[in-house]
């Protein structure tokens, strides 16, 4: 399962939601907003370190770069847009809107 | 998503946001109820705020809107059996099984229906079953 979490970590409460749901085997891609909650330092580090450790986590390059997020939480990994589209081709997806 | 489902797909719906404040709800069960008319085997998923939209005694009279339960009593008529609620999403929300309203009855035997409690990890294993999950 892919799931796709677009909202700001500090609005919204998905990222959180969807790490309740993950199994292994699953990937969580950031994008748009979603991309706020790779930047080290901030209120979420634990809860991105936490899924993590559990599963593949992507974030998409165009929406750091759009947002100067230069500084990842590591392991923490970079995808572009063909990438986003070989991972919906590999999973399932689940859109956390 | 397929427009002509050759043979049996399972989708998923799953309803994350809180009823009347937007229109979410109501699409969720739209389509649900269509793709369960294009033959589908259909499971739909309350979770987060969506749990909320489950809750017994809902009356949007003053509001003007037509509310679920049309849509709730239609769920047994396309034969949606699988309606799932998220167990922690009502528990952090202060509901229990005693608060949820009751989505139609049998047809054969009359007896009312009800949404499933379940935990994440059964939802979750059901996700990783499906053709296709729309999220609400």
């Amino acid at each position: 399962m892919l799931h796709t979490v677009n909202k700001s970590p500090f609005q919204h409460t998905t990222l959180a939601d969807c790490a309740r749901f993950l199994r292994s085997g699953d990937v969580v891609l950031l994008l748009e907003d979603g991309v706020l909650a790779c930047q080290v330092g901030t209120l979420h580090v634990a809860l991105v370190e936490g899924i993590l450790q559990r599963v593949a986590v992507y974030a998409l390059g165009a929406d750091l770069k759009a947002r100067a997020i230069t500084e990842l939480i590591p392991g923490i990994q970079v995808t572009d847009y063909a990438g986003f589209v070989s991972l919906v081709e590999q999973h399932k997806v689940h859109a956390w809107l | 998503m397929r427009t002509v489902l050759t043979d049996v797909k399972k989708i998923m719906c799953t309803v994350r946001r809180a009823p009347h404040g937007s229109i979410y709800v109501q699409e969720g069960l739209e389509a649900a109820l269509i793709v369960a008319a294009y033959g589908a085997e259909v499971s739909l998923v309350f979770m987060d705020d969506g749990v909320f939209a489950l809750k017994r005694g809902q009356d949007t009279q003053e509001l003007g809107t037509k509310g679920f339960a049309a849509a709730y009593g239609a769920l047994m008529d396309h034969d949606i059996q699988c309606v799932l609620v998220d167990r922690h999403a009502m528990a952090v929300r202060g509901m229990t099984e005693a608060d949820l309203l009751s989505i139609g009855q049998d047809a054969e035997t009359g007896e009312l229906r009800w949404p499933r409690v379940v935990e994440a990890g059964e939802i979750a294993a059901l996700m990783a079953e499906q053709h296709s999950i729309l999220s609400f």
